[in-house]
Formats: C-alpha cells, sequence, structure tokens
C-alpha cells in the first residue's frame, strides 16, 4: 500500500522552524536594538546583557537539572527572556538587578508554571516588573555619561519640548534597548520578512494607541506629539517583540487584533492618566492575563457549523 | 498518642490551617507584613479559638441544631470583643498594626470551621486542645509568612534591621503581591515534605461521624461512598 494511504495521528503539517531557529532569529533580529544600547550608554550596557542572559540560562538550566526535567536550554528561549530583560533595563542598572530580574522571571514566571509554552505572563516582562515594583528608584534612573537626564516621554508630561529626530535615531535617554526606532524597526522588519511575527498585533497595537492619545491625551491631533510618544518608551520595543511573545498572545487572527487594540487603550490610560510616564510593561502583561478570554470569545467557527440552517 | 497531643499535631502539621487547609486567608495574606504581626495575630486568633472551642464544646446538647451556626456566631463574637478591647488597652501598638482584622476574625473561617466540625461534636478537654493546635498552627504559618517576607522585604527579623543602611531590599515582599509568593512557595514546601513523608494517613480511619463537616482534605469523601454502600 502506498504511503499515501498510512493515515497517522496529527501533526500532519510540518514546518521548518523550530523553536530553537525561531529563537535565533529573534535573537538576531535584536541585535541591532542591543547594538546601538551597547554604543550609546557605553560598557555598563554590554555587562547588563550578558549577565542577564547568562542568569536566565543558568537559572533554566539548574532549574531543569534539580527538578529532573528535560533540559530545554537548547531551544534559546530563556536566551531571548535574558537579553529582553536586560534591554529593558535601565543603563545605569547595577549588575546584581538582571540577576535577580531573571532568576524570577525564569522560576517565578515560567518554569514554576510548565516552561517554555505554559507560562501565561512575558516572563521577560514580569521580571522587568518585579524589579520596578522592588527598586522603584533604580529602575527609573535614567542617568547616563553621569548626566542625570529625564526620559523624552517624562520631558512631554512636563511639557517640554523634544527633538525627535533624536528620538528616532535612538540618542535619548531609556532603557537600554528601547531607544532607537530605527534599530527596533529594523529588527522588526527582519522577524516579518521571515514570518516569526504577524503583523496583526503590533499594527492594531501602534493603530489604536495613537486613536487614544489623539482622543484623550489632551494635546488633539498635534502630529509632533504623537510621532515623539510612539518612539519614546518602550512602545516600539513591546509591540514588536513582547507583546507578540507566542505564549502569551492569542492564536486566533480576531483575537490578536482584539489583543492589540486593548494594548493600545491600556498604554493610553497608562500613560496618559497614571502617576508615571511610561506603562508599555504593565499594559503587555495586563493583556497577557486577558488572552484566554480574548481566545475563548474569538474562537473560529468549526466548518459546516456556521450560518444559518 | 493521646487525644491531646493527636489534637495538637493535627493543628500544627497534619491539618495546618495556613498551608493544608488554606483557611483563613484574609488575615494570612494582609497582616504578615512583619514577623511580629504574623505572631499578634496568630496568638490573638488562638486565644479567641480555644475559648469559643470551649464554651461551644460545653454548650453542644444545649445548642439546638436549626439555630448552631448564629450561635456560635454569638460565642464568638463575643469572646473577639473582649479579646479587642484587651488589646487595645493593653498593646495599642499591635491594636494599631492589625486595625480592621482583629473584629474581622470573628468571620474568620477556621474558628467557624473547628466549632462545626470538631467542638460541636466533642469533648470539652480534646476541643480545646483542638482549639490550641489549630491556633498554634495558624500562628506558625503567619509568622513563617511574616519572617520570610521581614527578611526580603525590610532585611529585618522582629523589627530588628540586619542589613546596613544603603542596601536595597525587595520591597515588593511586604507589599500585597509578595504575600502571594511567600504563601505559595510555603505551601509547595510543605506538599513537598508531606508528600517525602508519605504514607498518608489511612483515610479509613476516619473519627468523623459523617463526612459534611469534615476537614480531612486527605480522604476527599471517599468515607460518604464507603457510607452509602
Amino acid at each position: 500500500m502506498s504511503d499515501l494511504y498510512n493515515v497517522s495521528s496529527g501533526p500532519h503539517v510540518r514546518d521548518k522552524y523550530t523553536t530553537g531557529k525561531i529563537m535565533a532569529i529573534v535573537l538576531l533580529a535584536l541585535i541591532p536594538a542591543s547594538a546601538y544600547g551597547i554604543y550609546h550608554f557605553g560598557i555598563n550596557a554590554a555587562i547588563l546583557i550578558v549577565v542577564s542572559i547568562v542568569t536566565c540560562v543558568l537559572t533554566e538550566l539548574v532549574y531543569e537539572v534539580i527538578m529532573k526535567q528535560k533540559i530545554t536550554v537548547k531551544d534559546l528561549s530563556a536566551a531571548v527572556t535574558g537579553l529582553l530583560l536586560a534591554l529593558n533595563m535601565p543603563p545605569a542598572a547595577a549588575w546584581w538587578m538582571p540577576v535577580i530580574g531573571g532568576v524570577f522571571a525564569i522560576i517565578f514566571v515560567k518554569m514554576l508554571f510548565g516552561g517554555i509554552g505554559q507560562n501565561f505572563m512575558n516572563p521577560a516582562l514580569g521580571g522587568r516588573c518585579f524589579l520596578v515594583i522592588c527598586f522603584a528608584a533604580r529602575m527609573t534612573d535614567f542617568n547616563y555619561d553621569g548626566i542625570t537626564s529625564a526620559t523624552p516621554l517624562a520631558s512631554i508630561r512636563a511639557g517640554e519640548a523634544v527633538n525627535l529626530w533624536d528620538m528616532i535615531t535612538g540618542n535619548i535617554a531609556g532603557t537600554v534597548g528601547e531607544t532607537s526606532l530605527i534599530a527596533i524597526v529594523l529588527g522588526a522588519c527582519i522577524m516579518l520578512a521571515l514570518g516569526i511575527i504577524d503583523l496583526k498585533i503590533p499594527a492594531s497595537y501602534i493603530i489604536s494607541f495613537t486613536i487614544f492619545m489623539g482622543l484623550f491625551a489632551g494635546r488633539g491631533w498635534d502630529v509632533s506629539y504623537l510621532i515623539a510618544q510612539l518612539a519614546g518608551g518602550g512602545l516600539m520595543l513591546g509591540a514588536f517583540f513582547m507583546a507578540t511573545d507566542y505564549a502569551t498572545s492569542p492564536i486566533t487572527p480576531a483575537g490578536k487584533v482584539v489583543y492589540g487594540i486593548l494594548l493600545g487603550i491600556m498604554t493610553g490610560i497608562f500613560r496618559c492618566f497614571s502617576s508615571s510616564a511610561e506603562g508599555v510593561s504593565f499594559a503587555i502583561i495586563f493583556c497577557n492575563l486577558l488572552v484566554p478570554i480574548i481566545e475563548k470569545l474569538t474562537l473560529p467557527k468549526c466548518f459546516g457549523k456556521g450560518g444559518e440552517a | 498518642m493521646s487525644k491531646p497531643i493527636e489534637r495538637l499535631y493535627n493543628g500544627v502539621i497534619k491539618e495546618n490551617p495556613t498551608l493544608v487547609l488554606m483557611l483563613g486567608m484574609c488575615p494570612t495574606l494582609a497582616v504578615t507584613t512583619s514577623a511580629i504581626n504574623g505572631v499578634g495575630m496568630g496568638l490573638t486568633t488562638t486565644v479567641v479559638l480555644v475559648m469559643s472551642n470551649l464554651l461551644i464544646s460545653m454548650l453542644r446538647k444545649v445548642i439546638p441544631d436549626k439555630v448552631r451556626i448564629p450561635a456560635f456566631i454569638v460565642i464568638i463574637a463575643s469572646f473577639v470583643t473582649i479579646v479587642q478591647l484587651l488589646l487595645e488597652a493593653y498593646i495599642p501598638s499591635l491594636y494599631a498594626a492589625l486595625g480592621i482584622y482583629i473584629p474581622l476574625i470573628v468571620v474568620n473561617c477556621i474558628i467557624l470551621g473547628r466549632a462545626e466540625a470538631y467542638a460541636s461534636k466533642n469533648p470539652v478537654l480534646p476541643s480545646i486542645f483542638d482549639g490550641l493546635g489549630m491556633g498554634l498552627g495558624f500562628t506558625l504559618g503567619l509568622t513563617l509568612i511574616g519572617m520570610i517576607r521581614e527578611i526580603l522585604g525590610a532585611g529585618a527579623i522582629f523589627g530588628f534591621r540586619f542589613l546596613p543602611e544603603g542596601i536595597d531590599t525587595l520591597t515588593i515582599f511586604i507589599l500585597a503581591p509578595g504575600a502571594f509568593f511567600v504563601l505559595a512557595v510555603l505551601t509547595a514546601v510543605m506538599n513537598k515534605v508531606k508528600q517525602a513523608s508519605g504514607k498518608a494517613s489511612d483515610p479509613i480511619q476516619c473519627s468523623m461521624e459523617m463526612c459534611s463537616g469534615c476537614m480531612n482534605t486527605e480522604c476527599r469523601g471517599r468515607m460518604e461512598e464507603i457510607e452509602k454502600n
């Protein structure tokens, strides 16, 4: 009998991408942002990145050895978590901060819920928010080159003018990886071109955020203000690299759009009405919690069940 | 094992209200920002628990079955009021720290649970020790959680700071999320210990007459099935 008649259980369609390959591409796509961060902020940024990646990978390895689980370090997901965590740290952070954040992200957010694919919240952002709550002063201290400077978002909030060109190239204060819009978009293009991420989430996120800010920020449809809000802070990094995390974003096409819109609204609410100028990471982890409900509500109809009888 | 010792062991280890039965979560999560608060809340609850178990066990043949819950609540509320006034008079600092959670002891499910499941069916002496065991178990759980949160969140034990000034502590642990982290980890450790010591008690040797109101989580109503057959 021909192989064509051989019926087996799924999966029937296999892709050339493995988890390891996808994660390697994500790491590759993060190189422009990381490289710019190191160039812009100097050696401490490089130390943060290395310490963070090593911590995350080692934590996962040690946890799996102690718990006698399958070693999954080779799929590079822990390295991606580590790199994203470092890119979300202020450049002047002490070396032990990514250690604490990385251990928390891997053990409490990822491994205790079952490891890769089972976490309900983006581990890197979980780690970052843990650090923000623990060390509020250190995590919002954005000085570099010995100069304490406000992030563009804080400046806009205070009513000061910002240089838009500097915000797009990245010559501003901010976390290690979020400053350069060009570097982030370059990385995002790599992932989009290779089909790693779907444009639905970032696009609906950015569009709904822009509309929200236009309506409620009290500055009307001031284009330079809206561009500054989009280019400032972690919005782009979050939209392309963290909101699109497979395990913590909806899988249904309609759900992705709903999720993106919710992200835009939440980020807008945090940026306009909360006490801090930035709110991307809290918006993303909050919407991560809503993902199961979004998926349930946007489940596509089964073939043959739709329409009127 | 004699009955009182067995009751103490049951309350502190086997059916620890905080880490095994998961009862009284509201004060557990809310007041354990420091070890001393944990001890204070635990001991306050212990006093109420012992006294209410004592009185309810004495009155168990007098209280009509239909109105037993209101009767229990009146007894418990009286003792809570007494303890609250005593605390306010003699330990005002603790009274201020525990705040609204003192009157809320009335609705603490450990106390009503023990009254319903044990004291209303058993003689006075075992009931006292049951209350004492459960209270000490609660105190132990709260003190552990409070201690860990204080060490990690404030770098101190019982108010004595052992870390030099200028060293950062993990502030999140004295905030609300820290309570959940510590409780979850302690429960996991407790389960691991129970699993390791293994050979869980034989559910057939149940001292209860019926399953409703029984607090033994290991049996999971198997006794009821046996009764039916």
